[in-house]
């Protein structure tokens, strides 16, 4: 437990707050929440923050609530395990997530910590972390698909004291970097991360001696207070009483060829509150796709769910917490025993979208999305330059992988987009500049996206031409479970990947791997998922079919899933359209199935080797 | 007598400002916009302007003109119908974009994606490549690009745009593609992305180029009409067209890049307002123009407005050089509301528009705006609104009314002042982005006010920002088109480098940058500026190698002297701004991205107007005393009319000044002192010692 050191001991005082006050400080902290990412991604130096925006900010009052954040993580159960004391000019930083009740979830998320002082009295925190492209360990990137424990995932640093009193531990910095591959990346990154938390802590301050902090921290409790009661009336409006509903979810294998694990999550309302509840999800994995989740990331992604659709302009903030009560059995997929290996947990964490969807938009329509493009796969090259000018030089690639949203109420599901906030792809010619690649397509794939009266966004196929020998790594999913569809949407497709050799031979590859070996001249196509198609396909606009045809997002074969008899130029046999759409309507149960998650698990396991090139995973076996 | 003529082109008005270049006195003529064919409106004002004059057409001299032709193309989506021509393998550029959701984490499921600017069944690949260190690849296949033109052919496109892989590296392809096109789609406008944007990012610079050719076919129409319409009516001088970065073009370089000018209105705004503050010794400023809609902020550090890299227009973002004006959706017409779930207040950025408009325009608007916010605290005196438009109280009142009951706010006024607290938050926000987000103290700065709403807010932004004094303009209506007539021809060259400082020489710079400069003067000489006259900058943008981000650097010519202490000069400017923005350097490689040479004319001689001078005493131009809402209650509050106003005079607050197309609000606590210039400049009470 820490213990926190203030030289202004008088207490806080709780005082009226109006209205208009209220909404500028939530004004006010909104923009600080932003301008801590615009600091981030202007300074890092690794591809991974600085062109894909894999990192998240927030900002806390002084309990540590979080007030405003992209995904938020939790201040108390950092501070909870922390062992010492924290003063004015502190900044902590770990990425050990056994040692912080999961604040974070794997090694490679280096989080920074600062308390928010003002006249000698903590009146909050900011917090943010972002994830390094390397932390050491025994491959590059970090993340070795084969792990059983976190010790083979790098550097884990315990939560300490990186400044003590405004005074960096240099020592301990350099300790730290040692044991990275590229030591620079880190620690621009790290500077980035230490000045967007010091922005907001200024930002913070402002609006204490604008408003004074009384009033400051009393609006905070005013803002929590306004989420606790909105959800409140939105619970008790969308949840019947007493009613469980459940939805189930996989995760295809583990690294090490078990799978597929099952992921469970069950809601019931009793009063006010509601229970969220993962027991029925597999026991922790033997290799590193454990995602050990934090009872209050599961409110907050409950929240941001309930909410985004009743007011978006709302600032998101821990105020319902007390609403929500969270249970993870011990020893499972949720929460492994230390020291389990961790470090693939992408995937866990994207599927928390496609169960939330599955699960809340069984009574709120406005939520019942397909499944979607549940993960950000990871793509890593890395090598030593064989000739040039750059010859022994190391170049090490990190690299977040886009695929389809699902199908959605409000309509189609984007192409090839990310269902994360703020990420972003890295341009063709950012690659081919700074790494031995050339990209030889980049573009989504026809009928990858499930047919619906809204389509599912398509997967995309990146092509990578290798100029220079190295080791290339993957860590992707929903290569076997299928992105479903709901409202009579058929599910997307899969995902694929494959090198093509120099030497013409072909070689499919599995969903995650490190350490292949590839020789100049190899081509790895890397084929993502598409989203669920939501809604009816028959129904949809055959013009909007061929159009599409002709845009090359679905192929005249394919546009036949929606019934519609088009060539290749996509111009529509109007009663040729009729008669199959009559023909394939025809035995349909009615209503159509709410979810369509392709054909059953052991059909799909049965047909694995035909269908993938890749043989069934093995049933999993408890640790 | 020679006059110049400033014409600025917006939504609802069209604004014309003719300046007898001796005496510095001024015309204005406002007509509304006609938007089927801008030129109509033009001309028709231009003839009041000179009737005002007492002079003909034929004494009109150069005509100078902001235009928003280019902005509403994209913001209307009517646009040319472009076809796309891209490297194999890359069709989707446009559709996969950068794989970007905004919003939080459940973003995606309320984001409706806009459609692509050039549609996906008008775009072709063609073989061919081209590497990222401008070798050829593969050569390029003639054959496949006639037989995907072809395709293009009959598909009803109005132009075209090629942008290939690393064609910012060898434009080769990209050329020869554009010949072809000449050859298989003749008389087809063509754009290509090696000369729109020669950058690196493809998605970035396609669709720049894209936008490029889809506003071009507009534009060259209307400069060509507009020219023509001009000379045959008897004006002898030429038509220069102000571009998004404040400078003034031929109309004939202005077609050629028209993505140049999608910020053309706002930027006559920003340089409007340097010619302003330079009249009243204020080099350091930030701009704060509020209308209708919407809000648009800059930086003016020295008189020099600060210039980004990316223009944004509604949905669309383009790589193109502009002032950095932030936008945000508030303005007199952004919509209070009260969502039932949160009970929070919110303003915007849902707006009335100009139809229905406010509640208080008795036009059938019935949503409380922030407009009949001002109208219920007395800000908007109804019966003095220059009779252009009648205000009716009531129905302002109702409109204000349903927040209060919303809120339970305790009356109407207080709901009224809390709207218009919150929309002045979320404009001091969008002042926070372009300085202090910057680095930048605004209490270094004044703070210039203008557009239909601006006067009314700025003194409550000054007290926000602390950047005094505030400086209302002479017909802050007209502020942009005294921009476009009082600015300079501008010209830039840029060039695309990418390479580390160990990679580069101080004489190898130098000879591109004499290169660069040689192209921006020749365009500006070809325009008959003399040689000698011609000024100009060079600018790098710069990052430490492995950054995502450039920051511009001014860069010092004169250090790249032979002597080899150009770079290492560059890179501690660089090292400068990256510790004033991230307070923090590092220990790494510079890395120069982009250089940029830029030619200015000097900027036109154009006399000021001078006040005749009056005491403190404002007493001649008080109309009448009317009752405001301030701090909590109602206060009697004294009204004047500008137009009696004389240097000297001091207005103390509370106090409301009217003049034609603005009104300005004076609060408790602080007092206007009229400047000879013809400026208020809005003080607190206790800092009226600092004249100047």
């Amino acid at each position: 437990m820490a213990r926190l050191i203030e030289t202004n001991t008088t207490p806080l005082q709780r005082v009226e707050v109006d209205l208009v006050t209220l909404d500028l400080v939530e004004n006010a902290l909104r923009n600080a929440r932003f301008e801590m990412d615009e600091v981030l991604f202007r300074t890092a130096l690794s591809p991974g923050i600085r062109e894909q925006h894999d990192e998240f900010p927030l900002i806390a009052n002084r309990d540590g609530k979080m007030m405003v954040g992209q995904f938020g993580l939790s201040i108390p159960d950092f501070l909870d395990n922390f062992d010492g004391t924290i003063e004015e000019g502190d900044v902590l930083l770990t990425s050990d997530p056994y040692s912080c009740g999961a604040a974070i979830s794997h090694a490679n998320d280096w989080l920074v910590v600062m308390p928010i002082f003002f006249e000698g009295r903590i009146v909050g925190w900011s917090s943010m972390f972002g994830h390094m492209s390397d932390v050491g360990g025994k491959s590059p990137a970090s993340m070795p698909t084969d792990a059983r424990t976190i010790f083979e995932e790098g550097v884990v640093i315990p939560p300490f004291r990186l400044y003590k009193a405004g005074v960096l531990d240099d020592d301990a910095l350099r300790i730290i970097l040692n044991q990275v591959r590229k030591p620079d990346w880190n620690r621009a990154d790290l500077n980035g991360i230490v000045a967007a938390c010091r922005t907001a802590a200024r930002r913070v301050q402002e609006l204490c001696a604008r408003f004074g902090v009384d009033t400051y921290d009393s609006a905070l409790e005013a803002l929590l207070d306004r989420n606790y009661r909105a959800m409140k009336t939105l619970l008790a409006m969308v949840f019947e009483e007493g009613k469980t509903l459940s939805f189930t979810d996989y995760i295809c294998d583990d690294g090490l060829g078990y799978g597929p694990y099952e992921l469970k999550l069950s809601l019931t309302r009793t009063g006010d509150k509601v229970l969220l509840d993962f027991t029925g999800s597999s026991p922790q994995a033997q290799g590193p796709i454990n995602y050990y989740i934090n009872e209050n990331l599961v409110r907050m992604f409950f929240g941001i769910y309930m909410i985004t659709v009743a007011d978006p302009q709302i600032l998101w903030n821990d105020g319902f917490y007390p609403l929500v009560d969270v249970e993870i059995p011990d020893d499972s997929f949720w929460k492994p025993q230390y020291p389990a290996a961790l470090n693939a947990r992408n995937h866990g964490i994207g599927r928390v979208f496609d169960l939330f969807g599955g699960l809340l938009g069984q009574t709120n329509p406005d939520l019942l999305n397909a499944a979607g493009f549940s993960s950000s796969p990871h793509f890593m090259f890395s090598g030593t330059y064989g000739e040039g000018d750059r010859k022994g030089e190391w170049f090490q690639l990190y690299s977040i992988g886009f695929g389809g949203i699902p199908g959605r109420p409000i309509g189609d599901g984007p192409d090839g987009h990310s269902l994360w906030p703020s990420f972003v792809n890295i341009p063709c010619e950012y690659l081919e500049s700074y790494y031995p690649l050339r990209i030889e397509r980049w573009e989504t794939v026809a009928d990858t996206g499930g047919a619906g009266v809204h389509r599912g966004g398509n997967g995309v196929d990146v092509a990578y031409r290798f100029l220079e020998a190295g080791t290339i790594a993957i860590h992707d999913d929903r290569w076997l479970t299928y992105p479903w569809g709901v409202n009579g949407g058929e599910p997307g497709a899969r995902g694929r990947k494959w090198l093509e050799r120099a030497d013409g031979t072909t070689e499919v590859l599995g969903s995650k791997v490190h350490d292949v070996p590839v020789a100049r001249g190899d081509l790895l196509h890397f084929v993502t998922w598409g989203g669920g198609g939501w809604g009816d396909p028959l129904a949809r606009d055959p013009e909007l079919v061929g159009l599409e045809v002709r845009r090359g997002l679905v192929s005249a074969e394919g546009a036949r899933r929606y019934g519609v008899v088009c060539d290749d130029t996509g111009t529509v046999d109007t009663g040729a359209t009729e008669s199959l759409r009559t023909e394939l309507g025809e035995g349909r149960p009615q209503p159509l199935p709410t979810f369509d998650m392709g054909p059953p698990l052991e059909t799909i396991l049965e047909r694995c080797l035909e269908e993938t090139g890749l043989p069934a995973p093995q049933p999993p076996i408890p640790r | 007598m020679t006059y110049r003529l400033g014409v600025d082109v917006g939504g609802t008005f069209t604004d014309i400002l003719l300046i007898d270049e001796d005496t510095g006195a001024t015309y204005r003529a406002k007509t509304s916009s006609t938007p089927e064919d801008q030129s109509v409106g033009v001309l028709r004002g231009i003839d009041q302007a000179c009737t005002a004059a007492g002079i003909e057409r034929t004494a009109v001299g150069d005509v100078f003109h902001g235009t928003t032709v280019a902005t509403n193309a994209i913001l209307e989506g009517k646009g040319a119908r472009v076809g796309l021509v891209t490297t194999h393998g890359f069709r989707q550029v446009l559709q996969i974009a950068r794989s970007f959701v905004p919003g939080g984490l459940a973003g995606w499921i309320i984001w409706p994606k806009p459609e692509p600017l050039a549609a996906l069944e008008d775009t072709v690949e063609v073989r061919g490549r081209i590497g990222s260190d401008g070798a050829v690849v593969a050569e390029l296949d003639e054959d496949d690009v006639r037989a995907q033109l072809r395709a293009l052919a009959g598909r009803g496109i109005e132009a075209l745009s090629i942008s290939l892989i690393n064609s910012y590296a060898n434009p080769a392809h990209e050329q020869r593609v554009g010949e072809i096109a000449a050859e298989e789609l003749p008389g087809l406008a063509v754009s290509l992305s090696s000369s729109v944007l020669p950058e690196l990012r493809e998605y970035e610079r396609t669709i720049t180029t894209v936008a490029n050719a889809a506003v071009q076919p507009q534009v060259k129409r209307y400069v060509a009409n507009l020219e023509g319409q001009l000379r045959d009516s008897g004006v002898t001088g030429s038509l220069s067209i102000l571009r998004s970065d404040g400078g003034l073009v031929s109309a004939a370089v202005a077609s050629d890049n028209p993505v140049n000018l999608l910020l053309s209105g706002p930027a006559g705004g920003v340089t409007g307002a340097a010619w302003v503050a330079a009249q009243t010794g204020h080099r350091d400023f930030l701009t704060f123009d509020m209308g209708g809609t919407s809000t648009d902020v800059a930086l003016v550090e020295d008189l020099t407005p600060r210039i980004g890299r990316e223009t944004t227009v509604g949905d669309l973002k383009v790589r193109a050089t502009s002032v950095d004006v932030r936008t945000v959706g508030a303005g007199g017409g952004s919509i209070a509301h009260v969502p039932p779930l949160t009970q929070a207040l919110r303003v915007g950025p849902q707006s009335a528009g100009a139809a229905p408009g406010p509640a208080a325009y008795a036009a059938g608007g019935t949503e409380p705006t922030v407009t009949d916010a001002n109208v219920v605290l007395g800000h908007l005196p109804s019966a003095l609104a220059g009779g252009e438009v009648t205000l009716d109280p009531d129905a302002a009142r109702a409109a204000v009314k349903s927040i209060a009951d919303a809120t339970g706010l305790d009356s109407v006024e207080a709901a009224a002042a809390g709207i218009i607290d919150i929309v002045n938050e979320n404009m001091f926000g969008a002042l926070r982005l372009v300085s202090v987000q910057q680095g930048f103290d605004p209490r270094d700065f004044a703070l210039v006010a203008f557009g239909g709403a601006g006067p009314l807010h700025a003194n409550a932004l000054g007290r926000l920002t602390g950047s005094w004094p505030v400086i209302i303009p002479p017909s802050p209506g007209v502020l942009c088109a005294y921009g476009d007539a009082t600015t300079s021809l501008r010209d830039e060259a840029v060039r695309t480098l990418v390479r580390r400082f160990s990679e580069l020489t101080d004489d190898g710079l130098r000879a591109i940058l004499d290169d660069l400069a040689a192209s921006a003067r020749g365009t500006l000489t070809a325009e008959g500026v003399p040689e000698d006259d011609l000024v100009v900058t060079y600018s790098a943008d710069l990052r430490y190698h492995g950054q995502g981000f450039e920051i511009p650097v001014t860069l010092d010519i004169d250090a790249f002297d032979g002597q080899g202490g150009g770079l290492a000069a560059l890179g501690k400017a660089f090292d400068t701004d990256h510790d004033r923005l991230f307070s923090f350097v590092l220990d790494a490689e510079h890395e120069l991205v982009t250089l940029r040479a830029t030619a200015d004319a000097p900027r036109p001689e154009v006399g000021a107007v001078e006040l005749e001078q009056g005491g403190p005493d404002p007493a001649a131009a008080r109309l009448q005393t009317h009752q405001i809402w301030s701090d909590g209650g109602l206060v009697d509050a004294d009204v004047y009319d500008r137009s009696l106003l004389r240097a000297g005079n001091v207005v103390v607050g509370p106090a409301v000044i009217t003049e034609m197309d603005s009104t300005t609000l004076v609060l408790r606590d602080h007092a206007a002192t009229v400047h000879p210039s013809g400026s208020l400049l809005i003080r607190p009470v206790d800092q009226q010692s600092q004249e100047g």
